[in-house]
């Protein structure tokens, strides 16, 4: 009956961890034309993670790094032709790309351990 | 740290006196996010903090009447140096107190020294260690639950979230033991709050070793970087300054004594010296400059003194351009670790559910006491996964290599050469400027039996004055060099991988003179003044029999010279000798060629003996002789028709289409001019040896990439399972969830210091 329960228990876990690390997304930032987006980089997130554009349109990331650690300190677009930049420490760096297909296009440290997902959207 | 710490500089040009600094203040002030700005009216610099990228700050500056620059450079690595320096103090400072917690419980346990959980003396004891344990996690490892924490908000799981959840379990099991012993079994009863501490005391020790490692990932840069010098000295107004280096104007004079760096990229007006250029180049020999010659900012004036006028600065320089190149390619990846990408999403959340799976199966089928083992194996579970290994094989790999290329002279622009360059099976050669030295002289004139060598040199050089050809520079040299005047000709018309045509204007009169010959000698109906300049193939498309000069060409050509006809009105009237040497080096650097198993093909315009007798000098494989400039990439084809993976080695602007029609293009520098786009890979050293030293730096970062991909899998394919107990039916081995913690803190180290091993990669040329 214990095991049971546990199993139970377990499985739900497992469908909770499929749903909210896959399956569901974190909010998302609609971004506003022509000001910079501020992202900040620390404790191994970039805040906003989710960050919806319009396509067509040059959009300008802000990245301030606060995370001294060496995980932090490159930004990669890969499906930018592997557009990296080096994120200096307490300094914002501003990153302009003109994304111009819909789609989901990822930003991450060299590790992907920090993740960020652009959102391109017809406008 | 608080926000925006560190100031970012700015140098400020323009500045005439005081009444600016308050000016530039006040538009720096102006612009949002900017806490304050203060002006250095002497350094010529501006300090500013606040939230304000750089670009915004110049385009102020900028708008206010003034010039700006951000000051980087050697400044700015010395900064992220400290800043990093701090970090790894803090990560040790960390391990350390987490380690006089737990590592007196983990020596004391096994020993029987602790008191046993059912008796009240020890619940207070162990209450108390749980204390303790609670501190280090707070202290030591409380940035791994800050940043679990978040990411979770953030609906991603990382590395925090795996360390947090293993020691956070650990310690909150261990906390209900002590408090609650009675709610399991007797078995069961066991506090795990050494392996909490141990585990966050390694973790941080490995991520501060791997801080330290990854610090010399980056040496090359901070070599390049630190090149530059800070300071240059002007001429201005007749007197010798020392001014910072972002203030040198173009076209301003500049002064080089011996032992000190030129400070910018320019030509060289005054004076004589040799410099050292290895530090760009990779060259060993100093370079001799005179008037003239260009000299590249970063390089070392060796013996003389010299002054030079300033023709690339800042941004633009020789320097500044490499230095971009090579972090450009640190950062590009080979197609080989895009699988490890495309797990690495996934590796985190897979690892949770691993985890729970374990914990399952251990409750459901595992003996007594369930709980104790289910715990200890899904702890071990998440502290043994390492998704930093997985992601960080590849591209630590790439920045040292690149890195230590750019060390050898060799710029590498993107991953996806290196990983190809090891896999060459044969090696196109351009012959001129290649193989020799690019610098062609006239070595001998032969005259048919009543002309002269100076009229036939003469003939040669008007005829060849409009060309750019390196042969036409040679003749028109030797012309020069022997005094003679150049005469006027016309209807110029070059022949495509053949020769020149060219008229003798005046006809029959101007013929005589031309040839200096009696009236007699010259039959009066041939004489249109016609002009031939030419190989072989040009002669005899016009139908013209070189005759008794055929004998002396053959000579010349097995020699290794070009020999070039010259025929007036339909009869060869003689030839000039041209011969490119061949570089010292280039034998050597073929027999390396060799050694790595490529085939070494040369592509020449020339004949075939000449062609030949060079390539027998530096030991070719194969030959393909009097190819036109435009069937270059079409010979690459064909080669590659053949399956051959094929470099090509050329001049970046010549050669551009068979450079980017091979599967790696070389292009082989001249100096400095890395201005080269079309390659793949730039060699600034003109040497062969760059090419052989490429490819065995390609295959030596591939072959380290493999190591680390293999490692990182194996590590973590394997040591999960093993974690999870897979062992555990067949030889009843768990894994100790420290030994697990030890593992994950030595596996991106051990990623990081692999990678460092080519840094000791050492080129296999003998040098002098």
């Amino acid at each position: 009956m214990k095991e049971l329960a546990a199993d139970v228990g377990g499985l739900v876990v497992i469908g909770l961890i499929v749903w909210w690390f896959w399956l569901s997304k974190p909010k998302t930032l609609h971004a506003g034309e022509g000001t910079p987006i501020d992202i900040v980089v620390a404790d191994g997130v970039y805040t906003p993670a989710r960050i919806e554009v319009p396509a067509g349109r040059p959009v300008t990331l802000r990245f301030l790094r606060k995370d001294p650690s060496p995980c932090a300190e490159k930004v990669v677009f890969e499906a930018f032709d592997n557009m990296t930049r080096d994120l200096p420490l307490d300094r914002p760096l501003d990153v302009t790309i003109v994304p111009d297909r819909p789609g989901e296009y990822a930003f991450t440290c060299q590790m992907k351990m920090y993740r960020g997902t652009l959102v391109v959207k017809n406008p | 740290m608080g926000e925006m710490a560190t100031p970012l500089r700015l140098s400020i040009g323009g500045m005439s006196c005081a009444g600016c600094v308050a000016t530039v203040e006040n538009a720096l002030r102006a612009v949002p996010g900017v806490a304050d700005a203060t002006v250095n009216f002497a350094e010529h610099t501006a300090s500013v903090t606040g939230r304000a990228p750089a670009e915004a700050l110049i385009a102020a500056v900028k708008e206010a009447g003034y010039e700006a620059a951000e000051l980087r450079g050697a400044e700015d690595e010395a900064q992220k140096e400290a800043a990093e320096m701090d970090h790894y103090r803090r990560l040790l400072r960390k391990a350390v107190v987490a380690a006089v917690v737990g590592v007196p419980l983990m020596v004391a346990g096994p020993l029987g020294w602790l008191p046993a959980l059912s008796t009240t003396g020890g619940r207070v004891f162990w209450l108390a260690v749980g204390a303790a344990t609670l501190f280090v996690l707070v202290y030591s490892g409380g940035h791994f639950f800050k940043g679990a924490w978040k990411a979770f908000w953030n609906h991603s799981a990382n590395m925090d979230t795996l360390v947090a959840l293993g020691t956070g379990a650990a310690w909150t099991y261990s906390v209900a033991v002590a408090a609650f012993p009675h709610l399991v079994p007797v078995l069961a009863q066991h506090a795990y709050f050494e392996a909490a501490a141990v585990i966050i005391a390694l973790i941080n020790l490995g991520s501060a070793l791997e801080m330290r490692a990854r610090g010399k990932t980056s040496e090359a840069i901070k070599r390049l970087i630190g090149l530059q010098p800070k300071t240059a000295r002007v001429v201005r107004d007749g007197q010798e300054i020392d001014i910072p280096i972002g203030e040198v104007g173009l076209q301003e004079t500049l002064r080089v004594r011996p032992g000190e760096k030129v400070a910018v990229d320019g030509v060289v007006i005054d004076g004589h010296s040799t410099i050292d250029e290895s530090m760009l180049t990779g060259e060993p020999l100093p370079v001799p400059k005179k008037t003239g010659d260009e000299v590249v900012g970063g390089t070392l004036n060796k013996s003389g003194t010299f002054l030079f006028q300033a023709t690339r600065i800042g941004e633009d320089t020789a320097l500044a351009h490499i230095i971009e190149m090579v972090r450009q390619a640190q950062n590009s990846k080979p197609a080989i670790g895009r699988l490890a990408d495309r797990i690495s999403s996934y590796f985190v959340p897979g690892v949770l559910i691993v985890a729970v799976v374990t914990f399952l199966v251990w409750f459901s089928l595992g003996p007594n006491p369930v709980l104790g083992y289910a715990l200890v194996a899904t702890m071990t579970v998440l502290i043994i996964a390492c998704p930093c290994a997985l992601g960080l094989a590849t591209p630590i790999s790439i920045m040292v290599g690149v890195g230590k290329a750019a060390e050898y002279g060799i710029l590498i622009r993107k991953g996806d050469a290196l990983q190809q360059a090891g896999h060459l099976t044969t090696v196109v050669l351009d012959k001129t400027g290649t193989v020799t030295a690019g610098r062609p002289a006239v070595t001998s004139v032969v005259a048919a039996p009543g002309w002269n060598e100076t009229r036939l040199l003469q003939l040669a050089a008007s005829i060849e004055a409009g060309s750019e050809h390196p042969l036409a520079e040679a003749i028109i040299e030797a012309a020069a060099q022997r005094s003679i005047a150049l005469q006027e000709l016309t209807g110029f018309e070059a022949i495509p991988g053949k020769g020149v045509r060219a008229q003798l204007a005046g006809g029959m009169r101007q013929v005589q003179a031309a040839a200096g010959l009696p009236k007699a000698l010259v039959p009066a109906a041939a004489a249109t003044g016609q002009l031939l300049l030419g190989n072989e193939a040009l002669m005899r498309s016009h139908g013209i029999d070189p005759g008794s000069l055929a004998g002396e060409a053959a000579a010349m050509a097995a020699r290794a010279e070009t020999p070039i006809y010259l025929a007036l009105d339909g009869a060869t009237v003689g030839i000039v000798s041209v011969s490119d040497p061949v570089k010292p080096d280039s034998r050597d650097a073929i027999a390396r060629l060799h050694a790595a198993g490529m085939r070494v093909v040369m592509l020449t315009g020339d004949n075939r003996v000449t062609a030949e007798a060079v390539a027998g000098q530096v030991g070719i494989d194969e030959v393909r002789a009097e190819v036109l400039p435009a069937d270059k990439a079409k010979q690459v084809e064909a080669l590659q028709a053949r399956g051959e993976i094929v470099g090509m080695v050329g001049d970046g602007i010549n050669d551009a289409p068979a450079l980017a029609r091979a599967d790696v293009g070389f292009a082989i520098g001249t100096g400095t001019d890395v201005a080269i786009e079309s390659a793949d890979i730039t060699l600034i050293r003109g040497s062969l040896h760059g090419v052989a030293d490429a490819v065995a730096i390609s295959k030596a970062t591939v072959r380290n990439i493999k190591q680390n991909l293999f490692g990182s899998f194996v590590y973590n394919f394997l040591g999960i399972p093993i974690a999870a107990g897979a062992l555990f039916p067949l030889v009843h081995l768990l894994l100790n969830p420290i030994i697990a913690g030890g593992a994950m803190a030595m596996s991106s180290f051990t990623v990081v210091s692999n990678a460092n091993r080519l840094r000791w990669f050492t080129s296999g040329e003998k040098r002098p």
